[in-house]
């Protein structure tokens, strides 16, 4: 897909307002390729925010204005002949609540197939050869390869939760952004789900929310502070623990305050 | 402390309790003392030698003022079922569509004006629909080729209209109810806004969306005046025409119509006076039946 390039997400000069409220504040970032970045911060902070900008999902509630650039592969996704749908596809999203749709577990892996391809091209061999792969790669294939009708809500939170990455997987994207996909699981789970994150990077650029900072430092590579609508820092996850530069940095990173 | 509460709240709370559930019991009994009394005031009939109900039922000969009497409501069954029928083929999909609209597409402001204005709609007195199909609809009818204008096809269209509004409203409530998440997992994912509806909106709504659909069909069945008005009230079948399966520009009758339009000239206590009681009964059952269903589909929904 993306031949070598460094950084899948370059944004400059982000801001966002819902209403009057500013909520980003001239976000500009480089976002590595291929691996996992944690963004981190109090709550309010705009990581959230930051996070739904990427594909922008933000849209859906009319009140909001975003100016600046995004460049995601090479395409700015605020010009006016960006199709929507088309970056969606290639920038999917976990939620914090697992939220797979109210259809069998087939149905939800095979979904974005169905709204993206035409129905000449899915027989049914492509599409079972997409939910084996796809729930391979979130290893829920051999849980679930006898229960591939059942519906969702059987499942328990995990396995929810790793069905919502299995279905972006067979629409190829390049891109997975996680809004704190582990906060409704529990311990085991969240292992669980943070292995199979490691598995995936390398393979897709992950972007991920997180409010726990002992998971960014254990998964992610790279690691961004926000505070205040604004990145405070940026750098290595390790150096950003380690030696962060700045005092905020330092003074969140220590739990005083959060 | 006082822990002990005084006679006067007790016995207080006691009666508010038990007159919250006398009124809840009192529905229940109200509608078996109406289906009782209905069916009383038709049973003599029922059981008497002369009549039998496959005559009723089957036969379309209805002619309660001959001597000897016929009572074959066959017609009357099927003119029912007709304008029902073509009144729900031609309200479902414009309310559904509304209550999507709706819920899912129009801004706040035209939302909150939309509301209104289909909540206005159900606030319309039948006899006012009547006229409308009486003296308005009727004369495009006529121009289609119905010879009076008033034909069922004209019914079924001021039925249609008048069942919108609860389809809209229920439907829409059924469309809110579907949690935002499914909205956001789609989205996420790239869908368009047709797919939206299609594939997680209408799955996600479908037993709150099918009990509007029915509550709107009962209300479409149970309906009189307007349907008297306006569809004519001519006792004709209209299976049996020159058209291929429906004849929708023939003047039918109905049983609410029926009932209501002969009532005054029967005899009280006469078979004719007993026969449009027990018409009275087959409407209530299939009323009954379809909101039933309608009940116990949106109970599904809470059980899940």
């Amino acid at each position: 897909m993306s031949a070598q390039r460094e950084h899948a997400i370059v944004t400059e000069d982000l801001s966002l307002w819902y209403g009057d409220f500013q909520a980003l504040d001239g976000v500009s970032t480089r976002i590595r390729d291929g691996v996992i970045t944690g963004l981190i911060g109090p709550s309010g902070c705009g990581k959230t925010t930051f996070l739904r900008c990427l594909n922008r999902v933000n849209e859906r509630y009319g009140n909001v204005r975003t100016e600046g650039m995004i460049d995601i592969l090479g395409k700015n996704i605020y010009d006016d002949d960006v199709s929507l749908i088309e970056l969606r596809k290639s920038v999917g999203m976990v939620f914090q609540r697992p939220n797979p749709l109210p259809i069998s577990v087939y149905e939800n892996v095979v979904f974005g197939l169905r709204i993206h391809k035409r129905r000449s091209e899915l027989s049914k061999s492509v599409l079972d050869q997409a939910v084996e792969e796809a729930l391979g790669e979130v290893r829920l294939w051999a849980d679930l390869k006898d229960r591939l009708h059942d519906k969702e809500t059987d499942l328990q939170l995990e396995q929810q939760q790793k069905l919502c990455i299995a279905r972006l997987l067979p629409l190829k994207p390049d891109v997975i952004l996680m809004d704190e996909p582990c906060s409704a699981l529990d311990v085991e789970a969240t292992t669980a789900v943070e292995e199979l994150m490691r598995s995936l990077a390398g393979q897709y650029t992950i972007v991920i929310v997180t409010h726990n900072m002992a998971q960014a430092r254990r998964i992610s590579d790279d690691c961004i502070f926000m505070l205040l609508g604004n990145i405070v820092e940026q750098d290595r996850t390790e150096d950003l623990f380690l030696n962060p530069k700045n005092e905020k940095t330092a003074d969140y990173i220590e739990g005083r305050y959060g | 402390m006082q822990l002990q509460r005084s006679k006067w709240k007790a016995f207080s709370e006691g009666l508010i309790e038990w007159t919250i559930r006398v009124s809840g019991i009192s529905a229940v009994v109200f509608v078996f003392a109406i289906f009782i009394f209905v069916f009383w005031e038709g049973k003599g009939l029922l059981f008497s030698d002369d009549f039998s109900i496959s005559e009723l039922l089957t036969s379309e000969k209805w002619d309660p003022t001959h001597t000897p009497p016929s009572y074959g409501a066959a017609r009357i069954i099927l003119g029912t079922f007709s304008v029902a029928l073509v009144a729900m083929i031609i309200t479902v999909p414009f309310s559904l569509g509304g209550a999507v609209f709706i819920s899912e597409f129009c801004g706040p402001r035209l939302k909150e004006i939309l509301k209104v204005v289909i909540e206005l709609l159900a606030a319309i007195p039948s006899v006012v629909w009547g006229f409308i199909g009486l003296k308005i609809t009727s004369v495009y009818m006529k121009e289609l080729g119905a010879d009076a204008g008033v034909s069922l096809l004209n019914g079924a269209i001021i039925l249609a209209l008048m069942s919108m509004p609860i389809i809209v409203s229920i439907s829409e409530d059924a469309l809110n109810a579907v949690p935002d998440s499914y909205r956001e997992a789609a989205i996420g994912l790239g869908v368009t806004k047709w797919q939206m509806v299609y594939r997680v909106l209408l799955p996600g709504a479908k037993n709150g969306l099918l009990a509007a659909v029915l509550l709107g069909m009962g209300r479409v069945v149970g309906e009189t005046m307007a349907v008297l008005m306006a569809t004519g009230n001519a006792d004709n079948n209209p299976f049996s025409s020159d058209a291929p399966f429906l004849d929708l520009l023939v003047s039918v009758k109905t049983m609410t119509a029926t009932i209501a339009k002969e009532m005054g000239d029967t005899v009280n206590g006469g078979d004719h006076y007993q026969v449009l009681f027990l018409l009275g009964v087959l409407l209530f059952s299939i009323t009954f039946i379809v909101n039933l269903t309608a009940h116990l589909v949106i109970h599904g929904v809470k059980r899940k």
